[in-house]
């Protein structure tokens, strides 16, 4: 399984992506929804862990372009917000598979990965 | 409470949740690096005890990288310390390079989402007058807010405090040459009762992209 993690904070994508890959996940990281898109353009990811906000654009923006790009990918939002309401107002649907508040407990995060791929 | 200070003390207290969820979701940043920093020690201490070797300047990096956000976060926390002691006093004597920078700081994430960079003209010298710390806040905030909206080619506003006779005028510089006043919005009931309670004066220069606020030596009661 191969999956994209994008966020704007650097040090927290490549951190996690580093021990996700340590789990034996393949983790690839994106610092801005421009460099997510460019790189799905490139290569196939099963799943995107996308922060909601972000410069430029949003989080529930890249899912919306990347649904063109790779219509099979699913979805995990994080966020910092302590509110459901960003993921709700616009991402409850079939492929967005969970939302996580920073900050991210990495077993509940591989185990939202893995039931997403599962399923 | 007249209509006037009932209208300031909704904005007032939108101001403060609006500033406070920003901050909130800036140390929910800081503490998710830190967590997963802490995280990968943890993975290496136990890739440690199965025996596997670990470079220690990796593990100088990560603590590096935690140090790092400890003093992002401590930054953040002292000035939001700061922009909560603006309602100690209603009146009180303000150093307005230093309200500049707090509320710069304040803005940061919010000028960062629409990829503006805010800056202050450097000072050693304070440049104290007497105001009301929290309104005059709100105020820069609401004008850098709509002065985002209209950042010039370059996307810096430079902030500066200056004194000019009697007056003491502060800039806000690196505008584009539209228009930033438009009725109903800018300045709105909101914008209005702010620069009347602060008895400043708002003027706007779109030919060379500046907002200026006039403000007197000494806010009246």
């Amino acid at each position: 399984m191969r999956i994209l993690l994008v966020d704007d904070e650097q040090e927290l994508v490549s951190t996690l992506a580093e021990r996700l890959s340590m789990r034996g996940i393949d983790a690839d990281w994106a610092c801005s929804g421009e460099e997510a898109l460019e790189k799905a353009g490139r290569q196939n990811y099963d799943l995107a862990v996308l922060d909601v906000k972000m410069p430029r654009i949003s989080g529930l923006e890249v899912k919306a372009e990347m649904e063109m790009i790779q219509p099979e990918l699913r979805y995990i939002f994080m966020t910092g917000h302590g509110s459901a309401n960003d993921f709700y107002s616009g991402s409850s649907d079939a492929k967005t598979v969970g939302y996580l508040i920073k900050p991210v407990n990495i077993d509940i995060l591989i185990g939202k990965i893995k039931e997403a791929l599962s399923g | 409470m007249t209509d006037h200070w009932q209208t300031l003390g909704e904005e007032g207290i939108q101001f403060m949740g609006k500033m406070s969820a920003s901050i909130s979701h800036e140390l929910k940043n800081v503490l998710a690096i830190i967590n997963e920093n802490a995280g990968l020690l943890n993975d290496f201490c136990l890739m440690a005890e199965r025996g596997m070797e670990i470079d220690p300047e990796r593990l100088a990096r990560i603590s590096g990288n935690i140090a790092k956000q400890v003093k992002r976060g401590d930054q953040i926390l002292k000035n939001m310390n700061r922009f909560a002691h603006s309602t100690d006093h209603p009146l009180s004597t303000v150093d307005l390079h230093a309200t500049l920078a707090m509320v710069v700081k304040l803005a940061t994430r919010f000028a960062a989402n629409r990829v503006v960079t805010l800056t202050t003209t450097p000072t050693n010298k304070p440049l104290l007058i007497t105001s009301r710390p929290f309104l005059l806040a709100n105020l820069l905030w609401r004008c850098l807010d709509r002065s985002m909206n209209f950042v010039g080619t370059e996307k810096k506003i430079t902030l500066s405090a200056v004194t000019k006779g009697e007056q003491t005028l502060i800039i806000f510089n690196g505008l584009s040459d539209q228009p930033i006043e438009e009725p109903a919005i800018f300045p709105s009931q909101q914008d209005s009762d702010l620069l009347t309670i602060l008895q400043c004066t708002l003027t706007t220069a779109s030919a060379v992209g500046e907002l200026t606020l006039t403000l007197p030596q000494t806010t009246g009661n």
